[in-house]
């Protein structure tokens, strides 16, 4: 067994060279992916093994970065393009959009576009503003892309490289507070489909429903509640469209309690689309209505009060408490 | 300012004419062309076929057949020109506007129209002519042809690829980063710009303060004014930039000349922002009568030769009417395929559902 501790970035790193070694298509491209090896490292060394005509360094220009990727791939390359920071996708937002997500479909099956954009998002790490969004609502909600999430090591060193062998274009969202968070990671375990979500941690009483940086907080907050007797089932959806309805309605027919838990506002969120789900399917087994703990309708606020806006060990406390006293 | 961006012909080098509304061959210093009386009759088949695709089609979209046309009228030389330039292993990016170019790539015009009827949102394979899908957001398809030339450089292909795009796209920030992109990777791609002086309503002056080609300049690569209306200055020009280009010396922008004669499409009514003496003007310039006149003059055709291509014209147009008419409907069902490679369950589910609630009414004897 290949078991070695890796931070979720490093993991990242290690998964991506796996993907760049499987396949001689896979191209990596970004702002300062190649010598510096990205802002959060999540590319470093890759340049220096496989040459600046696979991992490049791009010009500024997002829209640019994910419209070349198009080309790229028309022409039977994989790109993985690496968008600095969740803020700065919208420069390629009509790219992704309009044409990343379209192009199969308009072309009735000719055109596959396998690509990957890696965006590290999410808040808690003291940034300034466009630094710290949850954007992940808008692609899961355009037809044509898929959508996931690592929140773990393991996870991250997996799913990066399922990602990159899809022949589908993916929106890859890494939690960028959760970079150097470490764990084991068995690099020769078979993984699970990428399209699965994970029972992070089981339990009788609550089901919370999160996924990305919140799933750890998540785990902490059922940890706290173990003191009080209570006893939280967490899932990591991971996959965020299509969304694996299975293990969501599994579990919240077992507790008849359910709580969805994101970064993002809550307000017409993917939050709000498994809160939809879960009543429309789990009706009759419900306890209490769904709750959604999340970010405030307001752009995401400077760091010294960021805390009192993402989703804290408190406030998902506090709706489970509500949930179970319904 | 409009004078300084509508320069006359004779002004010179700069802009690059060998066929003169007249008929007559002029030689350039930096654009010779050697080409036979064969040669040329097969530019004015091109031009003449084009030409008829595109009033047969304006006629079934008022006929009721077509939802939406974008009308080439004018534009014929410009398309023809780039589109012969091409080979095999070129690329094309489009626009909504080039079936000139689709023509001359082989594409068969039966399957454009079917975007505007409603029938497909495309549906060709790029593969199989070079010709790729066409783009109706303004400008994406520039850095998709950027991309694709940098893949070409990846792979060692020995194509080069060709970005369609206009006058008001030239605005578009995609434009600008496909300039930059270009220009950085060296890529072998090149810019044509069919400026045919309006953007829907917009003319040029809204788009640019200086002349289209002498952009590149800033971007580092070089850029050419040709007459759009002359398909052998198209040709000689779009072919130097793709030599250029498959030789590894980078993209060049070659801005065409031309003007729109219809509507932006046929839901436009530019009696609202233009004169007619400009159209006027233009018709002084047409593409396909200077051609017609410098084969009659040389005796490179004969009447009979005209009279062969009028006839396989309107070939062409039945064919194209017919084609049209039998475009069938899909099936409701099949709405749902092709948005993923390897599926969703989400779309899967819907699918069912979908194909359930239509089945009901077939179960209820309606």
């Amino acid at each position: 067994m290949a078991a070695r501790t890796l931070t979720l970035g490093k993991a990242l790193n290690e998964g991506l060279r796996k993907a760049l070694e499987a396949d001689p298509k896979v191209l990596i491209m970004g702002e300062d992916v190649g010598r510096l090896g990205g802002v959060f490292r999540v590319t470093d060394g890759l340049q220096k093994d496989f040459g600046e005509d696979r991992v490049i360094d791009t010009p500024l220009a997002e829209s640019g970065i994910v419209g070349t990727a198009v080309g790229l791939a028309i022409r039977g390359f994989r790109p993985v393009c690496e968008i600095q920071f969740d803020g700065f996708v919208f420069p390629a937002f009509d790219q992704i959009v309009s044409q990343v997500a379209k192009m199969r479909y308009r072309s009735a099956g000719h055109v596959a576009l396998p690509i990957t954009i890696r965006i590290p998002y999410g808040g808690g790490i003291g940034a300034v503003e466009h630094h710290s969004e949850s954007p992940e609502t808008y692609f899961a909600h355009t037809p044509g892309l898929k959508v996931v999430t690592c929140s773990n090591p393991a996870d991250a060193y997996s799913m990066i490289q399922q990602a990159v062998s899809c022949d589908d274009p993916i929106v890859f969202f890494e939690p960028k507070r959760r970079y150097w968070d470490k764990a084991e990671v068995d690099t020769d375990a078979a993984p699970a489909p990428l399209w699965t979500a994970r029972v992070a941690r089981a339990g009788t009483d609550v089901t919370v429903i999160t996924y990305g940086p919140s799933v750890r907080t998540c785990l902490e907050a059922a940890a706290a509640a173990e003191s009080e007797g209570r006893d939280i089932e967490v899932i990591d959806l991971r996959a965020l469209s299509p969304i694996d309805w299975g293990a969501v309605v599994e579990s919240v027919t077992k507790t008849q309690h359910a709580v969805v838990v994101a970064e993002a506002p809550v307000f017409a969120s993917l939050s709000a689309e498994v809160a939809a789900r879960i009543s429309e399917r789990c009706f009759y087994s419900l306890e209490a209505p769904v709750l959604r703990v999340g970010g405030y309708s307001t752009p995401y606020p400077t760091s010294r009060v960021e805390e009192d806006f993402l989703p804290d060990l408190d406030r998902i406390l506090d709706a489970v408490d509500r949930s179970l006293a319904f | 300012m409009t004078e300084a961006l509508r320069p006359q012909p004779s002004e010179g080098p700069e802009f690059v004419q060998l066929l003169t509304p007249e008929g007559e061959r002029v030689a350039h210093p930096d654009y010779d062309l050697e080409i036979s009386d064969e040669e040329i009759r097969g530019l004015y088949r091109d031009l003449l076929m084009v030409r008829r695709i595109d009033t047969e089609a304006t006629a079934l979209q008022r006929q009721g057949e077509l939802g939406l046309w974008a009308s080439l009228l004018g534009q014929e030389a410009a398309q023809v020109g780039a589109g012969r330039a091409l080979t095999a292993s070129d690329f094309a990016f489009p626009t909504y506007r080039e079936h000139g170019v689709a023509f001359c790539k082989g594409v068969d015009p039966v399957t454009l129209l079917g975007l505007f009827r409603g029938t497909s949102q495309g549906g060709w394979d790029p593969y199989q002519n070079g010709f790729g899908l066409y783009t109706i957001v303004i400008g994406s398809q520039t850095l998709h042809a950027t991309g694709y030339a940098m893949g070409l450089q990846r792979d060692g292909g020995d194509g080069a690829a060709m970005a369609f795009f206009g006058d008001g796209a030239s605005s578009q920030g995609d434009v600008n980063e496909a300039f930059v992109w270009a220009s950085v990777f060296n890529a072998p791609v090149v810019f044509f710009c069919q400026n045919n002086q309006w953007a829907i309503s917009e003319p040029l002056e809204k788009q640019t303060r200086i002349p289209l080609y002498r952009r590149a300049q800033g971007f580092g690569f070089p850029g050419v004014r040709v007459d759009g209306n002359d398909v052998l200055a198209v040709l000689a020009v779009t072919r130097q930039a793709l030599a250029r280009a498959r030789e590894g010396s980078g993209p060049t922008l070659v801005e065409a000349w031309t003007y729109r004669m219809g509507a932006h499409t046929t839901s436009d009514d530019p009696t609202r922002y233009r004169l007619a003496a400009e159209l006027e003007t233009w018709k002084l310039k047409d593409p396909i009568e200077r051609v017609k006149a410098h084969l009659s003059r040389s005796g490179g055709a004969d009447a009979t030769f005209f009279a062969e291509v009028d006839t396989a014209a309107d070939e062409l147009a039945a064919h194209l009417r017919a084609g049209c008419l039998a475009l069938p409907d899909p099936d409701p069902i099949t709405l749902f395929d092709n948005v993923y490679a390897e599926g969703s369950s989400l779309l899967d589910e819907e699918r069912e559902q979908c194909a359930a609630y239509l089945a009901s009414f077939a179960a209820a004897g309606h």
